[in-house]
């Protein structure tokens, strides 16, 4: 079971309270959990990634482990903390993003 | 008794404002979907319960909502009715995605001269059809006309535009490269016109199929050629439907006139004490009399002289009066946006707006007089008005 931490805006779109918890078939990637977490809540596809290039949006980031993974390659394995439940794969809103 | 709703959409949520036909209690609904930028909303002509909101964020980009009771529910079409094999939702109802089969995603000038590749970035306008309440045009960021004809639930592009020859000599304006304006003729189901900035106006006469610049007579000095075909700033369009070939347009300088349905345009900016501006409407039931709020100049976005005042011609343009009645008169330095003013269709006719600070004004004697129905909320991006019986 994997554990995702959504930012507030998402979760209220998403009509969740908490953190989302996932079944994902495969080696746990970021895209194999954000295809799941799509797949789930077809309502957050294109505000994480880009309907089309599956790339991140610019003003988000993924981080895990107090680790920021947001440039590792799509298909590269969550850390094992993740895969296991133990912690949260989290999905941030930067700093730099929003408007004022 | 007739009723009238306001919808605000501002920086940081949406507001519902209603009132009986005297317009002179409003009840504050809001806000909606705290903390996004609700760039527009406006509901349909034919079903006033079904309204279309566009809500976007730097973070999380466009999302599209929809009420089926008059806001005071929402969802995000797709996102909760239909449901795919296994009851989950679909979620299609934020793709916008430029069709590249009928027309190659082609490229537009960039700030530094160079060609720039389209790339979506919002939705600023939201047209619902005038006879169908499943049918919603979108003009977005970079500059395109998306239709849906399921209730929002799924877009097409109307892509003829954006593969207009001219595309690569579209240009950003300060708030990008956007489609502000869809204008639907009620007289002419195949005509529609919408504007660019800065391209210019383009009407088609045949449903969205093909698109012609009817820029002539506009003049910009801010471009090479001041009588281009295109590169124009045009921030927007007006239209009073009972006389659909008369087009208002208020253009980054000078407030335009076309009496043929935007082929050639005439400058009837007057006595105005400046005639920059965003904000441009037309009376509910006299097509000659129109209304604009002068803003500085481009580089001030702020009243001219501290003081809000809507200016009003009765003339169709050139004579031009003040309506300060009830409008602060000193210190006043907000600006109005190119779609926060709207009119409501009841007699008289009442003229409302927003500012960048946060009030929402209205007049219910066709601008003598105005109040501010609410102020202090976050910035205003739009406003629109349904008068409700």
């Amino acid at each position: 079971m994997i554990r995702v931490v959504l930012p507030q805006h998402l979760r209220t779109l998403a009509h969740v309270q908490n953190e989302v918890t996932l079944d994902v078939t495969g080696p746990v990637t970021q895209r194999s959990v954000l295809d799941a977490l799509e797949d789930r809540y077809p309502m957050l596809k294109g505000t994480i990634r880009d309907h089309v290039t599956k790339e991140r949006r610019a003003f988000l980031r993924f981080f895990a482990c107090e680790e920021d993974l947001s440039h590792d390659p799509p298909d590269k394995p969550l850390p094992p903390e993740v895969a296991s439940g133990k912690e949260p794969f989290l999905v941030i809103g930067a700093i730099a993003g929003g408007s004022l | 008794m007739s009723k009238v709703r306001v919808l605000v959409g501002t920086k940081k949520g949406a507001f519902i404002l209603t009132s009986d036909g005297k317009r002179e209690k409003w009840d504050v609904s809001g806000p909606h979907f705290t903390g996004w930028e609700i760039y527009h909303m406006k509901g349909s002509p034919v079903d006033p319960n079904r309204i279309y909101c566009s809500q976007t964020s730097g973070w999380f980009g466009q999302v599209i909502q929809r009420s089926s009771d008059g806001g005071k529910t929402w969802e995000t079409p797709g996102g909760g009715m239909e449901k795919d094999a296994r009851g989950w939702p679909k979620g299609e109802s934020n793709k916008f995605v430029y069709d590249q089969k009928a027309h190659a995603l082609t490229t537009h000038q960039w700030y530094d001269g160079t060609q720039h590749p389209w790339e979506f970035k919002r939705v600023w306008h939201l047209e619902p059809s005038l006879t169908d309440p499943d049918t919603v045009y979108a003009g977005v960021e970079d500059a395109a006309l998306f239709r849906s004809t399921n209730g929002g639930s799924t877009w097409e592009e109307l892509s003829g535009l954006r593969g207009h020859g001219t595309g690569p000599k579209w240009q950003p304006g300060a708030g990008g490269m956007c489609l502000h304006t869809v204008i639907l003729d009620p007289s002419n189901p195949k005509r529609i016109y919408i504007a660019i900035s800065a391209a210019g106006a383009f009407r088609t006469d045949d449903g969205g199929e093909t698109w012609k610049p009817i820029n002539r007579g506009l003049k910009s000095q801010y471009i090479p050629d001041p009588n281009a075909e295109i590169g124009h700033c045009v921030h927007h369009v007006a239209m009073n439907g009972k006389r659909p070939n008369t087009l208002f347009m208020q253009k980054h300088w000078d407030v335009m006139r076309s009496n043929d349905c935007g082929e050639n345009w005439h400058e009837i900016s007057g006595n105005l004490p400046t005639d920059f501006g965003f904000v441009i409407d037309v009376h509910a039931h006299e097509p000659e009399t129109i209304y604009v709020i002068p803003i500085k100049s481009d580089s001030e976005h702020f009243v001219h002289e501290g003081k809000l005042r809507v200016y009003r011609s009765r003339t169709g343009g050139n004579e031009w009066e003040a309506l300060t009645n009830g409008l602060p008169q000193s210190n006043c330095f907000v600006n109005v946006l190119r779609d926060a003013m709207a009119v409501d269709s009841l007699d008289k006719c009442g003229i409302y707006f927003g500012t960048t600070g946060g009030q929402v004004y209205a007049s219910a004697d066709a601008g003598d007089s105005w109040n501010p129905i609410v102020r202090d909320l976050p910035a205003v991006l739009s406003v629109e008005v349904q008068t409700l019986s």
